[in-house]
């Protein structure tokens, strides 16, 4: 994956191709073995005035082969790895490359946040005043009203997860920050400040995938698995579903994942959940059963989902501080979770030795989509 | 401009501006804004036009402080989800202080300008 951040002077299909041919060095897989190009992106028409992006990425990576773009807002990638392992496990393809890219900075913070509240129901959201922040502060409100919370527990959520990308150079903000910076934060949608949100982003994540023969017939140095992969749905606008307390397409999507790989919550040593904005680590966690409804509030308050925790969430330092280039979230967040777990990711060394399956959740506009995958470490 | 319109979302803001609010509702109940051809939590296709209640409650809402372009002018302001029993609205709240604001508050649903562009804008107002 490239850094993310702010990288003013780089086109999308630069900084697809450098994510790519990483991607392909690192796996010691040739492009001409590439079968498919499943590949995320969601405001790239806005952003770069550009469409049918699926061919154009795949030339970025030397090859002209079939591609797609997919566009499930947040999730996009989430969702490009979701359908990449559904072609290989069908025996369409044998390797594919799952990734995505997002610009977003060139955009300013107004064409950004315009672009954002294109997740939302153009015409009964966003015409009556929804914008991202906004639909999750919404979301938090209902939560804080039905089980309880404080601000203070949210900012512990972010204080943890910039403390996490500290040592992660591929992160958009390698900045401490305590719980008093995050409440004094100026407001950017009651009861968030801005340290609640993540930033806007540039950057690309590409992940090469394998069917276990092709790994086996060509010597791979593959250690972890995606052993399950589900993918959930819901409204699309807030006021259409029975409560704002919770996110189900989450829920959905980690019940088909965790029964594809014959799991359950409890053999998940580590998580990287989709913190667009802080509650949105809350939802996850408790939508993948990790925590009852109600309980994950005070999760990283407590300690528990701190790197020296019993369930290290968002190592990488989650989206709230490594960066949420939109599309490329969901593949790179898969990428932390297979480095974490092989010990080459940053943050390697807060994750157990007997650590085998971890868990990435990846969120589409206020979890209307949602995917889930588990990766797990593989016996010799 | 074209003459194009956004057909049901319109003759929708057409009528809760003239007082006349309505929703359709399915068989088992579920509550959809139009346009909606199905019930998207049952697939069910019998839906009744129903007269939308002149007031709801505010189940949530928010200040926004960093708007998107097309409500520059309007921020800071508050957006709100409104339970009209069957059917949820979201919409920008006036005439009620940003602080006094709550879970729970009965207000009405009406159409307004944005102070920005001057579209037309579900917006709420304290219940008399």
């Amino acid at each position: 994956m490239t850094s993310f951040g702010s990288h003013p002077d780089r086109t999308g299909r630069d900084m697809f191709a450098s994510a790519g041919i990483e991607a392909l060095e690192d796996a010691g897989v040739p492009a001409a073995d590439v079968d498919e190009l499943f590949y995320g992106n969601f405001v790239g028409t806005l952003s770069e005035r550009q469409g049918h992006q699926g061919p154009l990425m795949a030339e970025a990576l030397g090859t002209t082969v079939p591609s797609r773009r997919i566009e499930s807002a947040c999730a996009s990638s989430g969702l490009a790895v979701h359908d990449a392992v559904r072609a290989i496990g069908s025996g369409d393809a044998d390797v594919v490359v799952a990734g995505g890219m997002e610009r977003m900075t060139n955009m300013g913070t107004a064409g950004a946040t315009d672009g954002l509240a294109r997740a939302a129901d153009d015409l009964y959201e966003v015409r009556s005043g929804v914008t991202f922040p906004g639909a999750y502060a919404l979301m938090a409100r209902a939560y804080f009203d039905e089980y309880g919370g404080t601000h203070e527990d949210l900012a512990h959520i972010a204080v943890k997860n910039h403390e996490n990308a500290l040592v992660n150079d591929h992160a958009h903000l390698q900045q401490e920050i305590t719980v008093a910076e995050a409440l004094e934060a100026p407001e950017i949608a009651a009861p968030f400040g801005l340290y609640d949100a993540c930033p806007i982003s540039d950057g690309a994540a590409a992940l090469v995938l394998t069917s276990p023969a092709y790994a086996a017939e060509h010597d791979l140095e593959a250690s972890v698995s995606i052993t399950g992969a589900g993918h959930g749905g819901d409204t699309m606008a807030l006021h259409d579903r029975p409560t704002l307390s919770r996110t189900p397409a989450t829920r959905e999507a980690a019940e088909a994942a965790y029964d594809e790989a014959s799991i359950d919550p409890n053999d998940v040593a580590i998580a990287e959940v989709h913190d667009c904005f802080t509650i949105a680590e809350v939802f996850a966690l408790e939508a993948l059963g990790m925590y009852r409804y109600g309980e994950a509030i005070g999760a990283a308050r407590r300690g528990e989902t701190r790197r020296d925790g019993e369930l290290p969430v968002n190592l990488s330092g989650g989206l709230k501080a490594k960066g949420h280039p939109v599309g490329a979230t969901g593949a790179a967040q898969v990428a932390a979770v297979a480095t974490l777990l092989d010990g080459t990711h940053p943050r390697a060394e807060a994750v157990d030795d007997d650590a085998t399956t971890g868990v990435a959740q990846n969120a589409g506009g206020t979890v209307a989509s949602a995917t889930v995958h588990v990766l797990e470490v593989m016996e010799e | 401009m074209t003459d194009s319109t956004n057909g049901g979302y319109d003759e929708f803001l057409d009528a809760l501006a003239d007082g006349d609010g309505y929703f359709y509702a399915c068989s088992n109940g579920h509550g959809l804004l139009p346009p909606r051809q199905v019930c998207p939590h049952c697939g069910d296709r019998e839906l009744a036009r129903r007269e939308l209640p002149r007031t709801g409650e505010i189940v949530t809402h928010t200040t926004v402080s960093v708007p998107t372009p097309q409500f520059d002018d309007d921020a800071p302001y508050v957006t709100a989800i409104v339970d009209f029993g069957q059917v949820r609205l979201t919409g920008i709240v006036r005439g009620v202080d940003r602080d006094d604001v709550a879970i729970e508050q009965r207000v009405t649903a009406t159409v307004e300008p944005s102070e920005t562009t001057d579209d037309r804008t579900i917006t709420f107002r304290p219940a008399q």
